[in-house]
């Protein structure tokens, strides 16, 4: 089927939908009617900050209903607004998903904690530092999936990097070896992966997923065999220290929250933008992008298709190793059987929600940081709700996004498409 | 046919046979239990102690590698097959109704899995699936009186319906929002999970009567378990008739009925489907809603087979070793059969090894192996030498020619 | 630039595609490269450019023997290429796409997108191209992509060009324009091959002529030789190049389309106000350049595509809401343009592609089951009836030549009781013999009384086949006229312009 081009035909008025005003319509409703009409009337109070940081912001104390009915207000007016673009046939920009989501979280804080505190600063430093190894994946999904590789196996990949940042941080007592260990040994998982999707022409998703497989199936028996009974020498790496930067540290809220953390975390930062810079400003990104989503017109101008897709798949490994150290010794230490649950993927929907860009990728993982954060506090705040709707929350958000917003979202359009040379 | 020709046509059928499908994953088997041998050995203490001085006394090595191999699997033959140092009858033939009895549920996940394969729908949801069909089955189970009998078929269908209904939800989002499958069934096997912990915490619902705070619910009634299909010395239930009758279902259902037919159409070629009037759609819904049903069995399985109080891991690592199944079956019928009963036989045989000091775990290392060297034929190839897929069809022939009786001209 | 192939031979495994070619282009030649669909033109190309490496042969330019070890060396010595398939990046810019695989860039290897429209700008200001360098390629016309194509091998300085096919695309207006680029460059002193199978543009531009046929070289022919020469060198034997048929027998109105609009991807209406007829027992084509609405058209009729407005009905039947399914049953054929992707199931054997839209009853099927004796019987019926050359019915359609693939889709739709035949480019891709074959049954059912729509990008076959010639251009119909309407009139309606 030809697609017909776009300026020789004759134009009628974009088809109008309402789909994104309406759902976060009813979302305002749930919210002002839940949290706000039905909400609890005892303060909730809002620590912005604490008491020893350099710049104290005073404690906020409100009603935690009237927070409901407010931001259920404020909630409304967002889907106004998306309603008013909708007719006007333009889409919701992501920045007002993105506001939206913000505030709704907000209205679910004070419900859940009122008559408590909310602790920002703790919520939210946690909420980036269990984001961390999800994000660093997802930048490794999306390297992968950049060039037209699917990557399935972040999850086998930070089950690798976890273990061997664990392993080799205690039997060489530094951690910067276990790090490095890390990196390197998801990176072969990656070169397996590769080798298979390109080499072979094996399928790509099914490589991935008999990664996984293999992966779990390893560590689960090294660990049982080997771990379990050696531990004190074998898996008791320790982590890495927690460096403040100085001055940024300092910020108003945001400063200990962001940068009163480890060099797993600090390695993220960098990560992020230098993945955006690389692939849309220079030409190793330019030629990574051509491959995955032509490689055959990438492989006429002379761009070595396989070479490419092999490197940058392996790289994707190293950045997703060093998520699953992150995993161990940049968050608890000592590795745990199967300790990934699921975070690779996590990771992969991330790459999904995020649309293969890694700004958005980077936001997406934060939402399952702040999820999980969210589940251990709201435990503790207010032990009577049921936590098992809380824990599904995340997924439940992933499904109506993946359903509701991104759907058709456009992959890169060789993703998971073997390149075959004649 | 004339004589010189048989020579020839012989040859092109051992060609066929080796370059097949079935003789590479019987090849891709013994390759796992090597590397699955490897490993034994590289954990075994005796070896690694004689390794320090290998040079001295090689056959040390040798010989406590030896030992660490043989003892291995030779406790997985025991507590798989036949265990030859039972005292009686019953105790040596129960390793073998236990690995049918593992193998029931890893069957049925597998055809599920399986017919998303053919349809080109990737089902990594078969844990989700199982998990709602049992909690509408414990409903069922736990919660309702019914006549012996009435009961059990009651529960069964219902916990069928149940996965088959999550599985179509999957094939109807795909179909109207184009989300992917993978990532939807990943979500959903998470809200599953959520629910289902939900309900067997919660008293009103189906936590188990004077349970504390951990999630739990009541064991089966007993007109809703699954009767034992060798007396009480056994635990093997009718749970793996169930997914026999499944594996007969499904050969039928994707090599001879129309809708398999159909199904098969769209996981080729979805564009050709659709201009040959195939509603793919529809078909997705159905697809999905026959892989749950599928998944479904495995769930009767967990549910009602159990005769204790279920607890959320209820599907174990059912969900993805389906996965696994489906693939070393290479999506037909009898072949996830095979792949099932293997898989179930690693399972049956954790705690003997785990009896000598071997972590079970070790065959999941094998499976690890087997469905990598399954997942990529020319690896195989290329290791034995193999030779490529043959374009002739004396096999085929043959069979057709057998199932007409027709003399070949 | 002088370029010459020596011996080249490419063979995939038992099947050689190239065998022993000899091929001399002097510089500022426009040599064309002539053939049949699966002469080995293209594989010949491919080998120039690196993408294929040959078995046997050299490659010399200006009498230095080449190395290519791929697409970038053959690029570096001078060697251009303009692909039947675009090589462009439907998501990149202008720009990006010119530079792609030899990017301007400054310090860290940023890209300078500066120079890169800089040169785009000079490049289409100097062959008088209008392409603004910040377009994204997939919202330009087809005919401004491949001008994209031309300016990515220049930007390179390529002093051999090669062409492949590179009408297929264009109205006969556009393709003299090309010819007149093909000119200027050639003065300028590139070096031109052109490959293509239309004998009419060869006798237009060509220098000279080689002549492939079956992978090996034929012979040289002169832009002067008759078409009838030329035909007989490209196919071996002498060819028809008319096709036959009585004078239309009418019927009654089988097919009435009114008012139909269909509304792409993107909000634009690929099909717009279209109304026309057909009878029984007459043909009529829908000509135009490809990519003016006419697969959209086709697959409104037969309910791939949903239209917007307006009516389709087929005898006294309204089938404008009907699904594919129920416009199948009403009895409606159609060839889908594209066989590999739409009308086969490459993994599926021929009886079962021969079943593909008869599973949903007998006498293919028996309630829920396949009925395999009588599917079996029908297929072997089939297969003999069309001529299709296979091993036996169950080879899977992928193992088929691409006439034989089209055959099996012909079969398929015409091996029932038709009320309506619909075929989008039957014979694309396709070699000469089955070509005819293909025509000779197209005839065959507009003789047996029943309404038939072809569409076509190619004029040849339209004026062969037709009784009646409906031009689309930008969706509408420009006009309807007699299949005697002469080619220039023709070339104009597929401008745009109304009669």
């Amino acid at each position: 089927m030809s697609t017909a081009s776009n300026d020789s035909f004759a134009r009628v008025d974009a088809r109008v939908s309402y789909k994104t005003p309406i759902v976060m319509a009813a979302f305002a409703l749930v919210v002002g009617i839940a949290f706000g009409l039905f909400g609890k009337p005892e303060a909730v109070t809002f620590q912005w900050s604490n008491p020893e940081d350099f710049i104290h912001i005073p404690d906020f104390v409100v009603a935690s209903n009237l927070v409901g009915m407010v931001v259920g207000v404020i909630l409304l007016i967002i889907a106004a607004l998306a309603f008013v673009r909708a007719r006007a046939a333009r889409t919701t920009p992501l920045w007002l998903n993105l506001i939206f989501g913000l505030f709704a979280v907000v209205a679910l804080l004070g419900w859940l904690a009122a008559g408590n505190n909310v602790p920002f600063a703790f919520i939210l430093g946690n909420a980036v530092v269990l984001a961390v190894p999800i994000a660093l994946g997802a930048m490794g999904g999306i390297m992968s999936e950049r060039v037209g590789v699917v990557n399935i196996a972040i999850e086998g990949q930070l089950l690798t990097g976890a273990f061997l940042a664990a392993v080799v941080g205690s039997l060489t007592d530094n951690l910067y070896f276990g790090l490095i260990a890390a990196m390197v040994g998801a990176a072969l998982l990656s070169m397996v992966l590769a080798s298979f999707a390109i080499v072979y022409l094996v399928d790509q998703i099914i490589v991935g997923v008999v990664l996984n497989v293999l992966i779990l199936g390893i560590t689960n028996f090294l660990y049982s065999q080997w771990l379990s009974a050696d531990g004190q020498n074998s898996n008791f790496p320790g982590t890495f220290d927690i460096i403040p930067i100085p001055g940024l540290s300092s910020i108003p809220i945001l400063g200990p929250a962001l940068f009163e953390s480890r060099i797993t975390t600090y390695l993220t930062y960098l990560i992020i933008p230098a993945l955006w810079f690389i692939l849309f400003k220079t030409k190793l990104g330019l030629r990574a992008r051509a491959v995955g989503e032509h490689p055959l017109a990438a492989d006429t101008v002379g761009i070595n298709v396989a070479r490419t897709r092999f490197w940058w798949v392996t790289l994707g490994g190293v950045v997703a190793g060093l998520g699953g150290a992150a995993l161990t010794i940049g968050s608890v230490g000592a590795f745990g059987r199967g300790m990934s649950g699921g975070q690779g993927f996590i990771a992969l929907a991330v790459v999904i929600l995020g649309r293969w860009h890694p700004f958005a990728a980077a936001a997406a993982a934060l939402l399952f940081g702040f999820s999980i954060i969210l589940r251990v506090w709201a435990n503790q705040v207010s032990p009577g709700i049921p936590t098992d709707f809380i824990t599904m929350v995340p997924y439940v958000v992933t499904l109506i996004a993946v359903v509701g917003f991104v759907g058709r979202v456009r992959a890169p359009a060789a993703d998971g498409q073997p390149y075959i040379k004649g | 046919m004339n004589a010189d020709s048989q020579p020839t046509t012989w040859s092109t059928a051992a060609k066929e046979i080796v370059s097949g499908g079935a003789f590479r994953a019987f090849l891709s088997v013994i390759l796992g239990f090597i590397v699955g041998a490897l490993f034994m050995v590289f954990s075994n203490e005796a070896f690694l102690n004689a390794l320090s001085y290998l040079t001295a006394r090689p056959t040390d090595a040798l010989g406590a590698g030896w030992t660490a191999i043989s003892d291995g699997y030779l406790a997985l033959f025991r507590g798989s097959i036949y265990n030859y140092q039972a005292d009686n009858f019953v105790a040596a033939m129960r390793p073998i109704t236990e690995t049918l009895r593992f193998a029931g549920p890893l069957i049925a996940a597998g055809l599920g899995v399986a017919l998303g394969f053919r349809v080109g729908l990737f089902n990594i949801g078969a844990s989700g699936q199982i998990l709602f069909g049992a909690l509408a089955a414990t409903w069922v189970s736990t919660r309702m009186t019914l006549p012996w009998g009435v009961h059990l078929v009651v529960a069964a269908a219902v916990a069928i319906a149940a996965a088959a209904a999550f599985g179509a939800l999957v094939g109807f989002l795909k179909a109207r929002t184009g989300a992917h499958e993978v990532i939807v069934t990943i979500m959903l096997n998470y809200v599953a999970a959520g629910l289902l912990t939900f309900f067997f915490r919660q008293d009103y619902l189906l936590r188990e009567a004077d349970g504390g705070g951990t999630p739990k619910s009541d064991a089966p009634a007993e007109t809703a378990q699954l009767p034992t299909l060798f007396g009480d010395s056994f635990t093997l239930h009718a749970g793996f008739l169930l997914a026999l009758v499944g594996v007969v279902i499904y050969w039928w259902l994707m090599e001879r009925s129309t809708i398999g037919y159909r199904f098969r159409m769209v996981g080729h070629n979805i564009d050709a489907a659709r201009t040959a009037g195939v509603n793919v759609s529809r078909t997705f819904v159905y697809a999905m809603a026959a892989s749950g049903a599928f998944v479904g069995i495995a769930a009767v399985n967990q549910a009602l087979g159990a005769r204790a109080g279920l607890t959320p891991d209820l599907d174990g690592s059912i969900g993805f070793d389906a996965i696994t199944v489906a693939l070393l079956g290479s999506s037909t019928g009898p072949g996830v059969l095979l792949a099932g009963l293997l898989f179930g036989a690693f399972k049956a045989g954790a705690p003997a090894m785990q009896v000598i000091g071997l972590s079970p775990e070790v065959t999941g290392v094998v499976q690890g192996f087997i469905v990598l060297f399954i997942a990529a034929p020319p690896l195989v190839r290329a290791i034995f030498r193999l030779p490529p897929p043959q374009k002739s069809t004396v096999i085929a022939d043959w069979w057709v020619g057998l199932r007409k009786k027709k003399v070949a001209k | 630039m002088k370029l010459e192939l020596r011996g080249i031979t490419k063979r995939f495994g038992s099947l050689v595609a190239n065998d022993h070619i000899d091929l001399v282009v002097e510089p500022g030649e426009i040599h064309s490269l002539l053939g049949e669909n699966g002469a080995g033109k293209s594989t010949l190309m491919n080998v120039l450019y690196g993408l294929y490496s040959a078995d046997e042969g050299d490659i010399l330019l200006d009498s230095v023997v080449q190395k290519f070890k791929g697409p970038g060396d053959a690029m570096a010595a001078g060697i251009g290429m303009v692909h039947q398939h675009f090589m462009l990046i439907p998501v990149f810019t202008v720009a990006e796409n010119v530079v792609l695989g030899n990017e301007p860039t400054g310090a860290l290897g940023i890209l300078d997108l500066d120079s890169a429209r800089k040169r785009v700008r000079e490049i289409s200001d100097r062959f008088g191209f209008d392409i603004d360098p910040d377009a994204i390629v997939e919202d330009l016309p087809v005919g401004s992509q491949q001008r994209v194509e031309i300016i990515k091998a220049l930007a390179r300085d390529a002093k051999v060009l090669v062409l492949d096919e590179p009408t297929a695309v264009l109205t006969p207006q556009e393709t003299d324009e090309l010819m007149g680029i093909m000119r200027g460059l050639a003065t300028a002193g590139t070096s031109i091959v052109f490959i293509t199978h239309k004998l009419r543009e060869v006798q237009a531009v060509a220098d000279r002529i080689t002549v492939i046929r079956l992978g090996a070289v034929v012979g040289d022919a002169k832009p002067t030789d008759s078409a009838e020469k030329l035909a007989t060198m490209m196919v071996g034997r002498a060819v028809d190049l008319g096709v036959n048929k009585k004078k239309a027998v009418l019927g009654s109105t089988g097919l009435s389309v009114k008012g139909l609009t269909v509304i792409g991807d993107g909000s634009l209406k690929v099909v717009d106000d279209v109304t026309f007829d057909v009878r029984g027992g007459e043909v009529l084509a829908i000509a135009g350049v490809q990519g003016n609405g006419q697969t959209e058209l086709a697959e409104a009729l037969v309910g791939l595509r949903e239209p917007s407005a307006g009516k389709i009905l087929l005898g006294d039947l309204d089938i404008t809401d009907s699904s594919v399914r129920e416009i199948i049953d009403a009895g409606v054929g159609y060839i889908p343009e594209d066989r590999k992707k739409d009308g086969l199931v490459g993994d599926f054997t021929i009886a079962e592609n021969l079943m593909l839209n008869k599973s949903f009853g007998p006498p293919w099927a028996k309630g829920v089951q396949i009925d395999f004796a009588n599917r079996d019987r029908l297929a072997d019926e089939l297969i003999a009836e069309f001529d299709v050359r296979t091993p036996g019915r169950e080879t899977m359609a992928k193992q088929l030549s691409g006439g034989n693939q089209q055959k099996v889709v012909v079969a398929r739709e015409l091996g029932r009781d038709l009320n309506l035949f619909i075929a989008s480019q039957p014979t694309r891709g396709v070699d000469v013999g089955s070509i005819e074959f293909i025509h000779e049954r197209i005839i065959a059912t507009r003789d047996a009384g029943k309404p038939v729509v072809i569409i076509s990008t190619e004029l040849d076959e339209v004026t062969g086949l037709a009784d009646r010639i409906a031009v689309m251009y930008r969706g509408r119909i420009v006009g309807i006229v007699d299949a005697s309407t002469s080619r220039e009139t023709l070339g104009r309606m597929m401008a745009g312009a109304t009669v």
